[in-house]
């Protein structure tokens, strides 16, 4: 498996073997210090759209292993504004550095930084399409918390048919032979295009209209928040939106081994005396990002293998 | 039927390809994306067919179609057949073969797709054939061949 130069674009393109030795390498990337394994080194930020925790995630995990960082976090100060193509301000910045995280808001615009650049690029997001390092974290937390990624029993609520986490988590578990439990109203349910992949696996799944249907057999309940905006009316939102707000009265006997997950950041569809269960993982997932991002930082610039 | 099969109805060529099979409603676009110049073309279209009720067939003169002229008929007819003509005979005959991969060829129907946005050629792969369903290489969305644009 070789690491160095290669682009993070897409977890469609990755590998099962691929993807294990990412999240080892992130394991080690937590327990040994590695302040130095990229001295020298300069990781380029290139957001086109603002983002906080992908970027600060990313300057933090870049930091921790020596680099510097060079980039912007809003594109309406650079020369994007007078109308220079991706293509050229990709060929030019890849000069100033020896990686490149980017955030761009049009779909496969990553695709394309990679084929400009010859140094890698990682995908920090392209609009509603990919956004690899989540879908790494998500994966490093629940090997984690669970101790293992094989055969567990995941459920999923919330956004399910416009969430890119879910997508991705969706796709991405079905390497790993886990059982999916879908939980939405019917119309947030996950995409057609989505369940016939499932199939073409051969992984099982279900879809269910509430939490309580589900929540005492699985191992990993991931929430998604569900956003007002895709909801005809207030009415609609509210009915809906009560249904799926994790409390703690909804906890009753369930596994104990149980992981609550979440992308962050939460409206309200986790209530907050959730957090002192010991179910409640969402913080220490986001703190995941660290050693994923360090990890392949590491890998893709070749200062480990 | 063989003395009716022998006198045709479009005009026999001396060298070239004939593009035979067009369903009827493709024959104009076929004929479309064709990259002429100055060869003789004759066309006709609605002829009886034993293997399909009418069809238009195309014939050019002195040329050799060219990879993305026959991945473009692959789309609009997929169905045609594609004879190469020597010395007014059929040399070699096929059918219209359908590509894995479209590379700047078709429009991304999803509105946020990069390549709506920069100016840069477009890519899609084939992901199944029968319906047809291509995937953009850049935005990962996954369409009907209808809905994209031949560009
Ligand atoms: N010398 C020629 N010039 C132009 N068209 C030809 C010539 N020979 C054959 N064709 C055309 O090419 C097509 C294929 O011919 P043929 O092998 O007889 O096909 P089919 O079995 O499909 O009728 C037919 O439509 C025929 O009219
Ligand atoms: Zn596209």
């Amino acid at each position: 498996m070789r690491f160095k130069g290669k682009d993070i674009i897409s977890i469609n393109d990755m590998t099962k073997p691929e993807i294990i030795h990412i999240l080892e390498t992130a394991k080690k990337m937590e327990k040994r210090s590695s302040k130095k394994l990229m001295q020298g080194k300069i990781l380029g930020t290139l957001f086109f759209e603002p983002s906080t925790r992908t970027r600060l995630s990313f300057e933090s995990a870049a930091k921790r292993l020596g680099a510097q960082t060079v980039g912007f976090a809003d594109p309406s100060v650079s020369s994007v504004k007078k109308g220079e193509s991706l293509w050229d301000t990709i060929k030019v910045t890849e000069k100033y550095c020896d990686v490149i995280v980017m955030r761009h808001p049009h779909e496969g615009s990553a695709r394309l930084a990679a084929e400009a650049a010859s140094v890698p690029i990682i995908n920090g997001g392209d609009g509603p399409n990919q956004h690899p390092t989540q879908t790494l974290l998500d994966l490093y937390t629940i090997k984690k918390c669970q101790g293992k990624l094989t055969g567990l029993k995941v459920a999923m609520s919330g956004d399910l048919k416009y969430g890119r986490t879910v997508h991705s988590l969706a796709a991405a578990l079905s390497l790993f032979n886990c059982r999916v439990f879908f939980i939405a109203p019917p119309e947030l349910q996950m995409p057609k295009h989505i369940l016939d992949e499932l199939d073409r696996r051969n992984i099982k799944y279900s879809l269910h209209p509430r939490i309580e249907d589900v929540i005492t057999k699985v191992d990993v309940l991931y929430s998604t928040r569900i956003q007002k905006e895709r909801f005809p009316n207030e009415k609609e939102y509210e009915k809906v939106k009560n249904i799926f707000i994790l409390k703690q009265s909804m906890l009753r006997g369930v596994k104990k081994n149980l992981s609550i997950m979440h992308p962050l950041p939460r409206v309200n569809e986790i209530m907050k005396e959730v957090d002192d269960t010991p179910y409640a993982e969402y913080f220490e997932q986001a703190g995941n990002g660290i050693p994923v991002r360090m990890a392949l930082l590491a890998l893709v610039t070749g200062v480990i293998r | 039927m063989t003395a009716a099969k022998k006198e045709m109805k479009v005009p026999a060529i001396q060298k070239g390809t004939v593009i035979d099979h067009i369903p009827p409603h493709a024959a104009a676009r076929v004929l479309d994306i064709l990259d002429l110049g100055d060869e003789l073309v004759t066309f006709g279209n609605n002829l009886s067919s034993r293997k399909m009720k009418k069809k238009g067939i195309i014939k050019v003169s002195d040329k050799m179609l060219r990879k993305d002229e026959l991945d473009r008929i692959a789309l609009v007819a997929p169905e045609a057949t594609l004879c190469e003509i020597k010395d007014y005979k059929v040399i070699k005959k096929r059918k219209v073969q359908m590509p894995d991969v479209f590379a700047g060829m078709l429009r991304c129907f999803n509105p946020n797709c990069i390549t709506r946005h920069q100016d840069m050629k477009t890519m899609f792969t084939l992901v199944q054939k029968d319906p047809v369903r291509l995937k953009c290489h850049y935005c990962e969305s996954t369409f009907d061949k209808d809905q994209l644009e031949l560009l």
